[in-house]
């Protein structure tokens, strides 16, 4: 891994270790050493330094909520808002624990679209009500709930 | 008419505090009142879709109990939803009751 101009290179090896753990990061050392014809601790040393480098920022899990009888309401949300105002919301979005994903939009307006995660439409309300809405520069918020998810899987960094 | 005088009628709310039109779960309109007045031109300014929507929440009743902490009229809103109004005539009748209400609180204060 190299870097330069505050980027960061990385070589082959480090790719083909990147892709591997994505398809399947409960997959040991080893076994990655293994499918590129290098030792354990060669893929521990390079994953080690991607996690310091914040590459790899976080190890995690997809839990199937439908299997656990859980049934969140997912939603998608977009808000509009005064150009001056939109990098604090963005913030203070990203802090709320209902909030998933926040990004940053430009169409014809400057839009925040967030993903918002809730109990059932009343929390989502409430949520969007007591917190969004009175955010200073927030000019209106549509939103749209999700009612069947066909694909989420995570998209996969290749070189 | 009720002799109470609900401090609210002295001030403007607290962004926190203020009523937010939306018109479905998750959609706000951008119209928020912050005032019993605004609150009165805003019944006159959204769609009615946004009155209709708030009104069989209770939106209206919650927040006219428990932030301006007016029973009163708190009471009248509540009968204009068992009347079942929609559209137009929904709007009508919550114009005239707010701002019948606005003017009694007005007199008052004069008292």
């Amino acid at each position: 891994m190299k870097q330069k101009n505050q980027v960061l290179t990385l070589d082959e090896l480090d790719w083909k270790i990147l892709e591997a753990i994505q398809k399947n990061s409960k997959q040991t050392y080893s076994k990655v050493g293994r499918q590129f014809g290098v030792a354990h601790s060669t893929v521990y040393d390079r994953i080690k330094k991607m996690e310091k480098k914040g590459i790899i920022k976080k190890w995690t899990v997809n839990i199937d909520q439908e299997k656990l009888g859980l049934n969140y309401i997912t939603a998608f949300m977009i808000v509009y808002t005064n150009p001056k105002t939109t990098e604090n919301i963005a913030k203070k979005l990203s802090e709320a624990k209902e909030v998933s994903e926040v990004s940053l939009s430009l169409s014809e307006e400057l839009l925040i679209i967030a993903k918002v995660v809730a109990l059932d439409q009343n929390s989502l309300h409430e949520f969007i009500a007591t917190k969004v809405a009175p955010l200073q520069g927030v000019l209106r918020v549509r939103t749209s709930i999700i009612t069947k998810k066909i694909k989420e899987e995570i998209f996969l960094i290749e070189k | 008419m009720t002799q109470s005088f609900p401090s609210y009628i002295r001030k403007k709310l607290s962004r926190k505090n203020a009523f937010y039109f939306f018109t479905s779960v998750g959609n706000y309109t951008g119209h928020r009142a912050i005032t019993l007045e605004e609150f009165a031109d805003k019944i006159r300014e959204v769609e009615t879709i946004s009155l209709e929507f708030h009104l069989y929440r209770g939106d209206f009743e919650k927040w006219t109990n428990e932030v301006l902490e007016d029973p009163e009229l708190t009471k009248r809103i509540g009968a204009v939803k068992l009347l079942e109004p929609i559209g137009n005539v929904l709007r009508d009748q919550l114009d005239f009751t707010v701002i019948n209400r606005l003017e009694e609180l007005k007199n008052l204060q004069k008292v």
